[in-house]
């Protein structure tokens, strides 16, 4: 296993950076080309979400990244396999990334989510725009966007803040032909 | 890179030329443009994106924002973009069925005047 970390301030051109290094350390694990795109718009969108967040709660505090790429060499010669199970249950071989934020976590509400992603799409133009916030949107909708993008996800709200987790196969076989977004 | 915004009049429209990211940091520009642009009476708006290199969902909320104001006076808020990794975004938050989406700036203000 081989893990970058990086801890950004919760300053918006900071997302840019955090996109940067993910997809730089995505590529080098061996994560398929086509595959890039998500991982750099998931990271942008858990990092956008958590720089919003710390702005409105807790602007000083930094945001911290993990970057996981379980296929990489053991550290101090454990075995590759045992590492990923640990980190996510889900096998070795794969590529993680971790957001967390310190801001107080709001209970993602699953209904709401969905009725932003199957109703009405109308219902885009009556969200209100949260203050401070840039988008307009829900933060739901950055979760939702996760969501789409990640092949497993786990999003983790605590009292000192929100883990979010997200994961993609290493080497397996091409998105775009087995778990293509429509 | 950064993101580059211009526009200009085309047939009764306004064509906002975006070129490079629009994310968390830089979507604000954009809002600040789509809000000047309808404050003077430009109420039939088309974002080409051809050169968007990176869209997340602060963006979405600013074209939605845009959108918004344009219908409030009955006007209309089109796109133009035909790179799939853009694309994606929009089919992933069911915001193709909000915005008309064009392959080329003709083609957006064509279907306009045709309604």
């Amino acid at each position: 296993m081989a893990i970058v970390q990086l801890t950004i301030s919760a300053l918006p051109a900071h997302v840019r950076t955090a996109r940067l290094m993910a997809t730089a350390v995505a590529r080098r694990a061996g994560i398929a080309e086509s595959t890039l795109d998500e991982v750099r718009l998931a990271v942008g969108e858990a990092c956008s979400r958590a720089v919003e967040a710390h702005r409105a709660h807790c602007p000083e505090q930094p945001i911290q990244l993990e970057l996981i790429d379980s296929a990489g060499p053991p550290p101090g010669g454990s075995r590759p396999g045992s590492v990923t199970d640990r980190v996510n249950g889900s096998g070795s071989g794969r590529f993680e990334v971790v957001v967390s934020d310190r801001a107080p976590a709001k209970e993602p509400t699953d209904t709401a989510l969905l009725d932003g992603l199957t109703g009405d799409s109308h219902a885009y133009l009556g969200v209100h725009t949260p203050a401070g916030g840039v988008s307009g949107l829900s933060p739901d909708v950055g979760l939702a966007v996760i969501l789409g993008l990640a092949d497993e996800v786990a999003i983790e709200p605590g009292d000192i803040g929100t883990v979010v987790r997200m994961s993609w196969p290493l080497g397996g076989p091409d998105p775009e032909d087995g778990n293509s977004i429509v | 890179m950064d993101l580059k915004l211009d526009h200009y009049t085309e047939n009764d429209t306004e064509i906002v030329v975006v070129e490079g990211e629009i994310d968390v940091y830089t979507a604000p520009r954009l809002r600040e443009l789509l809000i000047d642009l309808v404050n003077k009476g430009n109420f039939h708006l088309v974002v080409n994106m051809e050169k968007v290199e990176f869209l997340d969902s602060t963006g979405l909320g600013v074209l939605v924002g845009g959108l918004k104001r344009v219908r409030a006076h009955d006007g209309t808020l089109d796109l133009v973009c035909t790179q799939e990794r853009i694309l994606k975004i929009f089919r992933i938050t069911g915001l193709t069925k909000v915005f008309g989406i064009y392959e080329s700036v003709q083609d957006a203000i064509d279907n306009r005047k045709s309604k």
